[in-house]
């Protein structure tokens, strides 16, 4: 019974629409307390004091903590933590927003308004929030403890030979990871053992940076997580409201849940930071490449050292002997940004992509045969081959499904009654992260099989997909699989960011029903017997066994996802207003699990990338050094009416290098790519080259 | 939210008896009014729930014109068969407005009370407002304005209003109708909402005790043809970064009677007088000639630092709405 590459309905789907589906809101522990951060006003200095008279004689208001009476927390690197700066240790105020007091009290509302009512009297600072401002503070530091400058070749001297050179500075804003669901956690003590129920992205690594923080071990710690409503990489590191549940649960005696505000989610756990990248590219008069340089100005902040890698897909995307990639970053009294999707190439593939869009009208050539023309089976920069690459079949599939003409009518020249019309492409790549993973798989007499690792479901169809792979292997329907996930207590699984949950997670759950058949073999199974009639004509319950899959340490091959996107745009020729008419994405991930899901995942990555291309802003006011609009009223993304025919294919492969599912990653790889394509599309129908994002009306109307 | 407590009129005596208490809020669809209990903008002790007063919800239509009561759902108005037919530029501004949740939801009065989203009156937490905290100063004058007003602001206050209906209203001569414990009075909608000014705090020219009973739109030969259209980034479920209503009598290619209302660049909705009188007579076919016209309002512009696109925005838009009232979409 094939269930691999199988398009399957969503095992959970179900739950999530009729509401059964627990998210950690809905769950509710006896004693139930509810805490409420109370964030600093300021952007940096000090408190001086915190009167909360008036708050502790409000209804129901337990007690308030501040960083006087708050537990000591041992201090923590960043990753795990998404702040170095930990929450109430003393009375350093870094950015607003930062904790300052915790009310609790017996109902969420009541902490909510009592948190009004508590006073912070400070000393205030100087502070710097204004990224633009300030770039020339940029400072050179290490990205994720790797050096921020990498080269191959000469491309100082190369980029003087070019018979063509373009260089350009691109733009793109801080943005919000917004999810539907406000981070929750509620925290629980039972004596020394410590239990959270954590909407995150990862259940192990909240259980060992909770523990490590609190002094506690590891296996005092239990982290439990059903659903998330959406991440998009806000929880995929470890914040301050999740030390505060546990400490002051902990303080307090009682159960104690801390639900973030929508407002609070702005400054709670990270944001994609601005960027200001400069593209250099050289070529040779029929379209190579002889040198590229990428340098990329972040913003960043004093509470973290979070540098956002956005140059290192520039490195290995063509065919370039001679490349040079630096990062800096301007920190600012801002919390430290954090990936979002799509982090690294999501950024700086917008500026790559659109500095080739200008390089091919520079050259006169159609954008598709400069990408072409420079396409590699090689990562130049890591000197090592590509492990499957079918881009090139993305390329062409994409253009025959949008219809690409073999010659780009000049800008400006195409319409469509009152809107100028206009094409644009871009590649996508994302690389192939993976994490070592382990999973059990057990057999019932009643003919059920359970599968559990302790990975998590943020949305992407963990669930379905890994009920795929134990079917594929069982050769049983996918429907009698129970996927029991997000759970310390389970085999040790990974975190589900940088797109590598399927990959690893499945290898795992794949050796371990590959190690429960040889158990069954071992015990007396003859071949075509079910798995239940053999457990029970030998009397046994039910019948388990492990598997574990850990990557190798350095594989041979460069691991990467591609695609192609192109896009149509329409701008209105007098009111300016870009919108996106059609988009055609084809994908190479290796193979394709549950090409429905997939297919969600990509379409809902490419609304993403028009978000970033055309909404997505979260403007600061520098006076106040604030996030301004904390909500989605200010902060906008695509809704529906912004959103047209998306058409998604996948070139269908079996990458054997990157796992023993032929899998590679898409969660992040749909959101690359449509940025750049987009913008490339409003330059082909307006004649303007936006090089900021989101492109907006005051873009073409002579006011940036 | 601090705890409130909320009394159910059933009768408009009732209802104005209960909102002349101290502390007493009316409350109708709520889609407004929850925003600001829940950002603290607001904290009244008594909410007075007026959903279950007879006749306030009516929508009639003759010959002389059209009546909406206060409690007429936005969708319903919308939807309105004599609406759509006589005055195309409520209905379209309605559907431009919200989503189809909050129009299902939100009163016709409640509309014209919406207050201002400028991010810092709406803010989480109060940030020097003078209309969030009376005397707190502007901090959008010096800020983030790119949303802020062209026409009629003053350093107290550069913010816009966001109803789209409003404007709509304002282009058609509507009036509204003022029901109180002393009786009823009627004021032009152009007059109902109130420039920025630190005499006042008042956003209209409602008083303490007083409510919308209904809206009232002559009906013309411009109200048929009328039109709004809205310019926004995000295609829908956005406030205007500017708007237009207009309406006008269409000459055999004859601009006669115009009106021109805008929205978004303003603290209400913005007659543009200047324009309209400049436009009488002239050709809808003439672009140059609409521009020229259109042009004249512009010159009292006053520009912040982020919102100077909002004039060439709205000139074209002004330009774009007549077009497509005098047929030429």
């Amino acid at each position: 019974m094939s269930a691999i590459g199988v398009a399957t309905n969503r095992v959970e789907g179900r739950a999530k629409v009729t509401g059964a589906a627990r998210y950690t809101g809905d769950i509710v522990a006896e004693g139930l307390v509810h805490g409420f951060i109370v964030g600093s006003t300021i952007a940096s200095g000090r408190v001086l004091d915190i009167d909360f008279s008036r708050a502790r004689e409000a209804g129901g208001v337990l007690r308030v903590f501040t960083h006087l009476d708050m537990p000591r927390l041992r201090s923590l690197a960043s990753p795990p933590a998404g702040d170095t700066h930990l929450p109430m240790q003393d009375d350093r105020v870094l950015y607003e927003g930062q904790p300052v007091a915790v009310v609790v009290s017996e109902t969420f509302e009541q902490a909510r308004e009592a948190a009004r009512l508590v006073e912070v009297t400070y000393d205030r600072s100087d502070f710097l929030t204004d990224f633009a401002g300030n770039l020339s503070r940029a400072e050179h530091r290490p990205l994720y403890g790797m050096p921020p400058d990498t080269q191959h070749g000469d491309p100082d001297t190369f980029m003087q030979r070019g018979d063509v050179v373009v260089g350009a500075t691109y733009a793109t804003a801080d943005r919000h990871h917004v999810p539907m669901e406000p981070s929750v956690t509620m925290a629980m003590w039972h004596g020394e053992r410590l239990i959270l129920r954590d909407a995150v992205q990862g259940v192990m690594l909240t259980r060992n940076t909770v523990a490590q923080a609190l002094g506690i071990e590891p296996s005092q710690v239990e982290v439990q997580c059903e659903f998330v409503g959406g991440a998009f990489g806000c929880t995929g590191f470890i914040w301050s409201h999740q030390l505060l549940a546990a400490a002051l649960s902990r303080e307090i005696g009682r159960p104690l849940r801390l639900t973030l505000t929508r407002a609070q989610t702005f400054t709670a756990h990270g944001y994609q930071p601005a960027s200001v990248q400069t593209v250099r590219l050289a070529a040779t008069q029929d379209g190579a490449l002889l040198a590229t340089r990428h340098d990329s100005l972040l913003a960043g902040s004093v509470a973290g050292g979070h540098v956002e890698p956005v140059g290192w897909g520039t490195r290995s995307v063509y065919a370039c002997d001679n490349a040079a990639v630096t990062h800096r970053v301007v920190r600012l009294n801002k919390g430290n940004p954090t990936p979002m999707r799509s982090p690294i190439e999501g950024i700086g593939m917008v500026a790559t992509e659109i500095a080739m869009d200008e390089l091919a009208f520079e050259l006169g050539m159609n954008p598709l045969e400069l990408r072409l023309r420079n396409y590699t089976d090689t990562d130049l920069a890591h000197n090592r081959p590509f492990s499957l690459k079918r881009l090139r079949e993305c390329y062409s599939e994409g253009a025959r499904l949008f219809g690409w003409p073999q010659t780009l009518p000049p800008p400006a020249t195409l319409q469509d009654g009152r809107e100028l019309v206009g094409y644009g492409m871009a590649t996508a790549i994302f690389q192939t992260f993976r994490s070592e993973a382990s999973a059990r798989v057990t057999a019932l007499q009643s003919g059920r099989i359970r599968v559990e690792t302790g990975t998590q479901e943020i949305g992407g169809g963990t669930y379905t997909v890994l009920a795929q792979v134990a079917a594929e292997v069982l050769d049983v329907p996918v429907a009698n699989v129970d996927v029991v996930i997000g759970d310390t207590r389970l085999p040790e699984g990974p975190i589900s960011a940088g797109s590598r949950v399927t990959l690893s997670a499945g290898s795992a759950v794949q050796a371990a029903a590959r190690n429960l058949l040889t158990r069954f073999g071992e015990v007396g199974r003859p071949n075509g017997e079910s798995l239940a009639a053999a457990l029970q004509r030998l009397n046994l319950d039910e019948l388990s066994a492990d598997g574990r899959w850990q990557p190798e340490q350095e594989s041979r091959f460069s691991l990467y996802s591609f695609g192609a996107v192109y896009a149509e745009v329409g701008v209105d020729k007098d009111l300016a207003i870009p919108r996106v008419r059609r988009v055609v994405g084809v994908y190479d991930a290796g193979k394709i699990i549950n090409p429905k899901a997939a297919r969600g995942q990509m379409t809902g990555g490419i609304i993403w990338g028009i978000g970033q291309a055309l909404l997505e802003k979260s403007e600061m006011d520098h006076t106040l050094g604030r996030f301004l609009s904390k909500n989605l009223a200010g902060y906008l993304v695509p809704v529906n009416a912004d959103v047209p025919d998306i058409e998604v294919q996948f070139i269908d492969g079996f990458d054997a290098e990157a796992g023993p599912l032929g899998a590679r990653g898409i969660g992040e790889l749909g959101g690359i790519g449509i940025g750049a394509a987009i913008a490339n599309a409003v330059f082909h129908a307006s004649g303007r080259r936006v090089r900021s994002l989101p492109i907006l009306p005051e873009h073409f109307l002579g006011q940036t | 939210m601090g705890p409130f407590a909320i009394a159910r009129s059933s009768s408009l005596d009732d209802a104005l008896e209960a909102t002349a208490q101290p502390g007493a809020m009316l409350i109708a669809g709520g889609t407004e009014v929850l925003n600001w209990l829940k950002e603290g903008i607001v904290a009244p002790s008594l909410l007075v729930d007026i959903n279950a007063v007879p006749g306030l919800a009516d929508v009639q239509a003759d010959a002389s014109g059209l009546r909406i009561g206060a409690l007429a759902r936005m969708s319903d108005v919308a939807a309105h068969e004599l609406v759509q037919r006589d005055y195309p530029a409520i209905s379209q501004a309605l559907l431009k407005s919200a989503s189809p949740q909050i129009r299902n939801m939100a009163s016709m009065g409640g509309n014209l009370l919406q207050r201002t989203r400028c991010a810092y009156f709406r803010a989480d937490t109060p940030l020097p407002c003078n209309k969030r905290v009376g005397g707190t100063g502007c901090s959008a004058r010096l800020g983030e304005d790119r949303a802020a007003a062209i026409f009629g602001w003053t350093d107290h206050c550069i913010a816009t209003h966001p109803s789209d209906v409003a404007v709509a209203f304002a282009g058609l001569d509507a009036s509204v109708e003022l029901l109180s414990a002393q009786g009823v009075r009627t004021v032009a909608l152009d007059g109902f909402h109130l420039v920025p000014d630190r005499a006042h705090a008042s956003e209209t020219v409602l008083q303490p005790g007083e409510m919308i009973r209904a809206i009232h739109v002559p009906a013309s030969a411009a109200a048929r043809n009328s039109c709004y259209l809205k310019v926004r980034e995000r295609a829908s479920y956005e406030f205007a970064l500017v708007s237009v209503a207009t309406a006008f009598e269409n000459d055999a290619g004859t601009i006669r009677g115009a009106r021109l209302a805008m929205g978004g660049v303003a603290h209400k909705p913005w007659r543009l007088r200047a324009a309209e009188a400049a436009l009488e007579g002239t050709s809808i076919a003439d672009d140059a000639a609409l521009r020229r016209a259109i042009e004249q309002s512009f010159a009292e512009a006053r520009l912040g630092r982020h919102n100077r696109f909002k004039v060439e925005l709205g000139i074209r838009a002004a330009v774009r709405a007549v077009q497509i009232a005098g047929g030429r979409a």
